[in-house]
C-alpha cells in the first residue's frame, strides 16, 4: 500500500494528481469520478465578463495543442454565486485560477475568492497580460510577478500558488521572487508562445496570431523549468507541461516537483488523470517506495537515486 | 462489453472495426462493435474520434463524427467525407482494426409530442448527420419529408440516408439547376403551403439553412440545425468550439458547439 498523499504548503492533497487550468471542467465528471484526484483545478476566473478570442481558438501540431481562447469566462460575480454551487459537489481541495490584468484587481479578487466558503486555494495565472506594464505577462519579470502576489498575499489568507511562465529569461529568478513575496507554491509551467502559419491563407492558423502551446511536444522544455525552479525555491514545485502518463508524472517528480498537472492529454484521452494516478501508484510498488513524496527531486543534482533497482 | 463503469454517461472505449468500406466519390463508411455504446445513443449526437489508421498514424487531437446508425441491436455507424488527415485516416482503418471513442455527446434532435410529420434538408455530408433522425421518427410513426441537395446524382446517397425508415425523398442537384435557392425555396412553399410539417431539420449547407431559417419563421413551423465547429476536448472544458447563437431575449452569446449543441434551435442559429 503506498501512501500517495502529498504535502503542497499548508495543505495535504490525497495525491498528487490534478488537473492544469484551462483543460478541465465539471463536465469531465461525464466521464470518471472527479473525486479521485488530489486536487480540481478551474479555468481562470477574471474580475470581469470577457468574450474569448476570435476563432479559431486551437490549432494542432505533430505532438500537441497551441491555443489562445483568450479566458472567456462571466467574470468572478456569475463565478462565485453560480459556478462555485456546480464546484461545491466534489470533494477535493478546489484550486480556482485567478487571472487579472492590473495588481490592485489581483488582489481585489483574491479578497473575494477568500469569502467565498469552498474555494481552498488560488493559482494565480500571472502569465496574463499586465496593462500596466503595457501587456508584457507579470510572470515575465521578478519584480512584476512578485508585486502581483504580495499584493494578494495582503489581500487574503488563502494558500497562493504563483503559475509562472515559460515565457521569461530566468524562470528560477521569478521563482524566488514569487516565494519571497509569500506563494506557497509554485506551478511551472503554463503554456509557451508559439505560432503557426497557414500557408494558403497567408496568415496565423489562430485567430488570435500568436497562441500558448502545450501538448507532449512542451515536456522537455517544462521538465528542465521544473528542476530549474526545485533548486531555486523551499515552497513546493507542481509540474505541469506534456504529461499524459504516468512515467511522464514520474520524471516531473524526479525533477522536483511534489505534485503534477495534466492538461492537453485530457483533450485526447479524458481518462489521462486516473491512468496516471494509477500508473504512479504502481511504479511506486514496484520500486519499493512506500510513498509518492518520496519520488520528489530524486534526479536533482547531489541526491542520492533510490536504493536497489 | 463497451460501456464503462456505471454512473457515468460519456465513455472513453476502443471498438472493433466491423466494416470500412467507400461511399460514391469521397464518402466513407465505417461500422464498429460497440452495441452498448450504439444503444446508449440518440440522432444528432456525437463521437470523438481518435483518428489514428491501422499503424497508429494520425492527427494528435481527435475528430468530431456525427452518428450515422445507432440505437438498441445495431451497429454504431460513421458516414464521413475524406478530406483530410483525420479522415483520411478513418478510411484507412479495416475491419478488425481498433478505433478509440469518445461518446456519445452532445445534445441531439428532438421530436415533439403529437408530431405526425417532419421534413428534413440535408446537403453533402449533413445527410448522414439527419439520417439517424428519420428512422427515430419512423419507430415513433412520424413521417418524414426530405429535401437531398448534392452537387450531382452520383453524389446523393439516398439510401445512406434513408435506409428502411421509408422517407420519402426529393433529390436536387447542382448540375440540373434544381438545387439553386430559388427552386428549392419554390420546393418547400408549396410543402409549407399545402400541408406544413410540425418539424424541419437542417444540417451541411449554410444557404440551404438561411432559406430554412427563414420560410419557418415565415410559415410558424418550429426548426432545428446540427452544427459543426473544430473541437478540442469534445466535452465542453476547452471553449474552442463555440458559435454564436441568440438567446431568448435578442442577445448573442458564444455557446458551445459540442455541449449545448450541436443542435440548436433553427431560429437562434446564426450564419456562418
Amino acid at each position: 500500500m503506498v501512501n500517495m498523499a502529498v504535502r503542497i504548503g499548508p495543505m495535504t492533497l490525497a495525491n498528487p494528481v490534478m488537473p492544469a487550468s484551462g483543460t478541465f471542467g465539471p463536465e469531465l465528471a461525464q466521464v470518471f469520478d472527479l473525486n479521485r484526484l488530489g486536487a480540481l483545478v478551474t479555468k481562470s476566473v477574471t474580475p470581469q465578463y470577457r468574450e474569448g478570442n476570435p476563432l479559431p481558438r486551437l490549432c494542432e501540431t505533430e505532438a500537441g495543442v497551441l491555443n489562445s481562447i483568450g479566458i472567456p469566462g462571466k467574470g468572478l460575480d456569475h463565478f462565485c454565486a453560480q459556478a462555485m454551487a456546480d464546484w461545491r459537489r466534489f470533494t477535493p481541495p478546489l484550486v480556482v485560477s485567478l487571472s487579472a490584468d492590473s495588481v490592485a484587481a489581483f488582489a481585489e479578487a483574491a479578497a473575494r475568492l477568500a469569502a467565498t466558503p469552498g474555494v481552498a486555494a488560488i493559482e494565480a495565472n500571472i502569465s496574463c497580460p499586465n496593462l500596466e506594464e503595457d501587456g508584457r505577462a507579470f510572470a515575465m519579470h521578478p519584480e512584476s510577478a512578485a508585486a502581483a502576489i504580495a499584493a494578494m498575499r495582503a489581500a487574503c489568507a488563502l494558500p497562493i500558488w504563483a503559475k509562472l511562465s515559460p515565457n521569461t529569461a530566468d524562470i528560477a529568478a521569478v521563482a524566488r521572487a514569487v516565494e519571497e513575496a509569500g506563494a506557497d507554491a509554485v506551478v511551472v509551467a503554463n503554456t509557451i508562445l508559439g505560432l503557426a502559419i497557414d500557408i494558403d491563407r497567408m496568415a496565423p492558423k489562430l485567430g488570435a496570431g500568436m497562441g500558448g502551446f502545450s501538448g507532449p511536444a512542451f515536456k522537455p522544455i517544462a521538465l528542465r523549468l521544473v528542476w530549474q525552479c526545485a533548486q531555486a525555491v523551499r515552497v513546493p514545485v507542481i509540474g505541469v507541461g506534456g504529461i499524459a502518463n504516468a512515467e511522464d508524472a514520474v520524471e516531473f517528480l524526479m525533477a522536483g516537483a511534489s505534485a503534477v498537472q495534466v492538461g492537453t492529454a485530457s483533450f485526447v484521452s479524458p481518462n489521462a488523470m486516473p491512468a496516471v494516478l494509477e500508473g504512479l501508484e504502481a511504479f511506486c510498488e514496484r520500486r519499493g517506495f512506500a510513498r509518492v513524496s518520496d519520488l520528489t527531486g530524486l534526479a536533482l543534482p547531489g541526491r542520492l537515486r533510490p536504493a536497489a533497482e | 462489453m463497451d460501456l464503462g463503469p456505471a454512473g457515468f454517461p460519456v465513455v472513453e472505449a476502443e471498438a472493433r472495426v466491423l466494416e470500412s468500406a467507400p461511399v460514391g466519390r469521397r464518402y466513407h463508411r465505417l461500422i464498429l462493435d460497440a452495441p452498448a455504446l450504439s444503444a446508449a445513443s440518440r440522432p444528432g449526437q456525437f463521437f470523438h474520434l481518435l483518428c489514428r489508421d491501422g499503424a497508429g498514424n494520425g492527427p494528435y487531437l481527435r475528430r468530431p463524427m456525427s452518428i450515422w446508425r445507432c440505437g438498441p441491436g445495431r451497429d454504431l455507424g460513421f458516414l464521413l467525407h475524406v478530406k483530410g488527415r483525420g479522415t483520411a485516416a478513418l478510411a484507412a482503418l479495416r475491419a478488425g482494426d481498433r478505433l478509440s471513442l469518445l461518446g456519445p455527446l452532445g445534445q441531439g434532435f428532438r421530436l415533439g409530442p403529437g408530431w405526425r410529420r417532419i421534413l428534413i434538408v440535408a446537403r453533402g455530408v449533413g445527410l448522414a448527420t439527419l439520417a439517424p433522425l428519420t428512422e427515430a421518427a419512423a419507430a415513433q410513426g412520424v413521417a418524414v419529408q426530405a429535401v437531398l441537395s448534392a452537387q450531382a446524382p452520383e453524389d446523393l446517397m439516398a439510401e445512406e440516408f434513408a435506409g428502411d425508415s421509408g422517407a420519402a425523398i426529393t433529390a436536387v442537384f447542382d448540375s440540373d439547376g434544381s438545387g439553386a435557392v430559388p427552386a428549392v425555396e419554390a420546393l418547400l412553399r408549396a410543402r409549407f403551403q399545402d400541408d406544413p410539417p410540425d418539424g424541419v431539420f437542417t444540417c451541411g449547407s449554410n444557404r440551404l439553412f438561411l432559406l430554412l431559417q427563414r420560410l419557418a419563421a415565415e410559415y410558424g413551423i418550429p426548426g432545428q440545425i446540427a452544427l459543426e465547429q473544430q473541437m478540442g476536448c469534445g466535452l465542453g472544458m476547452c471553449f474552442c468550439c463555440v458559435r454564436q447563437i441568440r438567446a431568448p431575449d435578442g442577445t448573442v452569446q458564444n455557446l458551445r458547439v459540442c455541449a449545448e449543441g450541436p443542435v440548436f434551435d433553427l431560429q437562434a442559429a446564426l450564419a456562418w
